[in-house]
């Protein structure tokens, strides 16, 4: 049975210089996984070509066994792929429950997600739902920009740096979301530059440097010295 | 009271003014696109009319409505496969390109329709008129104006009611964000530039009923056009209906007082509201 999504010797290129060198990385159902890695590690360019923002060769992604690398983004959201992009992204004239409804924009796709779930899952975007979407805090912003990504209803959710700029407690919140996504059905793919909160929800981790996978399983199986060397390129005898 | 008078006169050629800019309004709000075959597309609506009513014998108003639809499908064939290619970070290229257009449609219909001046006939509509009190103001421009207020209402609904204006404001906002929510902007910029190209047909029947026009006569409305929306301010429909009004009156009080005046009023009272309200009188941020 094929991955719900996998990439294969997939190489990308941010803007005119190559971020990705041959990554292949995999999501099974019921999955979180997450990716680490430091800044121009390659996490939000292997996001973007995922969500189709970056197209690439077909065969390099697989959606069910299927061809998509080559698809473009509007393509790609009917497919079922939803992208939380970094920096959240909100449309910036639309109230929340606009940014909201618009994730949802030409589609009735059955589904646990609908304006009301989401506002149970994040009930704070309810009271402030007729603001504009930038007068939120920051916090609360990541909470449109998930809602909008959930309002797909899509089966793979793509995470990249939710955690961004925001406060640690705002940070726990929003990641306490992530079992109730994962239960209503989605499988997830978390970028973090967060290592802890990465290890706390994901099942398997991937973690990047410099374009290439440097290490990958679950996260019970490596410890901090080997994720220093994966993640820095340290050897893990010089840290001991 | 001719003061008056010429006040009416004025407001009722603001919203001619205001139809000439929707369209033009509506496409840069979108796509940030300026388009400066504007004025040319309205004087092609204007000769596509005349074929239909000289050809099956319609009424103008009848006429317009089926050349709508042709203009949307212009609009969006024109959009989809030619302009779209120009749109990016550098704003040149489609300034090129729709002046080229312009050159390409002022020709075309000199080829066609030769430099003779035309008109549509409106019938006994072009002389009605009705008294308020003292002041009598025509049917014509009557109608022109409340066609203006029925677009610009139209549009709001549009804009801010349906799912199809949600996508137009995201794609505004931001187009790549919009593709990932599953909008295809290549798509909605064409729907937008067919729906500019429905109001264009509107205006041009007003342009064709009340005045002459020949393949000529478009970068003139063009300018009009490009006063109101400046006038107005950036992005707000209402605003682009007061900027038309005031370019209206500055040019019916200009010709009042010398007939040799018209437009230069119209154009110092555009350069005043440039010089003292750079932004316009109603910017987007203000709404």
């Amino acid at each position: 049975m094929p991955s719900l999504v996998e990439t294969r010797a997939l190489t990308a290129f941010y803007g005119d210089f190559q971020a990705i060198f041959g990554v292949d990385i995999r999501l099974d159902a019921g999955e979180t996984v997450a990716v680490i890695g430091a800044n121009g590690a390659g996490k939000s360019t292997l996001m973007r070509s995922i969500a189709g923002i970056i197209t690439n060769r077909a065969e390099m992604i697989l959606h069910r066994g299927e061809p998509i690398g080559a698809l473009a983004a509007p393509d790609v959201v009917r497919r079922g792929i939803a992208l939380v992009p970094e920096g959240r992204k909100l449309f910036s004239s639309l109230t929340v429950e606009e940014n909201l409804q618009v994730g949802a924009y030409g589609r009735s796709v059955d589904g646990p997600w609908t304006l009301d779930s989401i506002y149970r899952l994040f009930p704070i975007l309810k009271e402030r739902r007729r603001n504009p979407a930038t007068a939120l805090s920051g916090g609360q912003q990541q909470m449109v920009a998930i809602g909008r990504a959930l309002m797909s209803n899509p089966d793979i959710l793509l995470c990249d740096e939710l955690s961004l700029g925001l406060a640690p407690v705002v940070i726990k919140d929003i990641y306490a979301a992530f079992s109730k996504i994962s239960a209503a059905g989605a499988a997830i793919i978390i970028v973090e530059q967060d290592i802890a909160q990465a290890l706390k929800v994901a099942d398997r981790v991937y973690c990047m440097m410099e374009g290439r996978v440097t290490l990958s399983g679950q996260p019970a199986e490596f410890d901090r010295a080997d994720i220093h060397a994966a993640y820095f390129g340290a050897e893990p005898n010089e840290l001991h | 009271m001719s003061f008056i008078d010429t006040l009416l006169q004025g407001v009722l050629l603001g919203g001619l003014y205001a139809l000439f800019a929707a369209g033009l309004s509506l496409v840069f709000g979108i796509m940030r696109l300026v388009n400066l075959a504007h004025g040319d597309l309205i004087v092609l609506a204007a000769f596509l009319i005349l074929v239909i009513v000289s050809t099956l014998g319609l009424d103008p108003f009848v006429a317009a409505v089926v050349a709508a639809p042709l203009m949307f499908a212009l609009g969006w064939v024109l959009q989809y496969h030619l302009l779209n290619r120009t749109l990016g970070k550098d704003i040149l290229p489609p300034l090129l390109v729709t002046f080229g257009l312009s050159i390409v449609i002022q020709n075309g219909l000199l080829e066609g329709f030769t430099a003779d001046s035309r008109r549509i006939s409106a019938g006994a509509l072009e002389t009605a008129s009705v008294s308020l009190g003292n002041i009598s103001a025509g049917v014509m421009p009557l109608i022109t104006f409340a066609s203006a207020i029925l677009v610009i209402v139209a549009l709001n609904q549009l804009i801010y009611r349906t799912a199809l204006g949600l996508a137009f404001r995201a794609t505004s906002d931001d187009v790549v964000t919009a593709s990932l929510m599953g909008i295809r902007p290549n798509s909605i910029f064409a729907i937008a530039t067919g729906l500019a190209m429905v109001i264009v047909t509107i205006a041009a029947l007003y342009l064709g009923t009340r005045a002459n026009f020949d393949p000529t006569a478009g970068p003139a409305r063009l300018i009009y056009a490009f006063e109101a929306v400046i006038i107005g301010g950036l992005g707000s429909l209402w605003g682009t209906l007061a900027g038309g009004i005031i370019l209206g009156v500055a040019q019916t009080v200009g010709a009042a007082i010398n007939p040799e005046w018209q437009i230069l009023v119209g154009h110092i009272a555009f350069l005043l509201v440039l010089l003292f309200r750079p932004r316009g009188l109603f910017p987007r941020a203000a709404d």
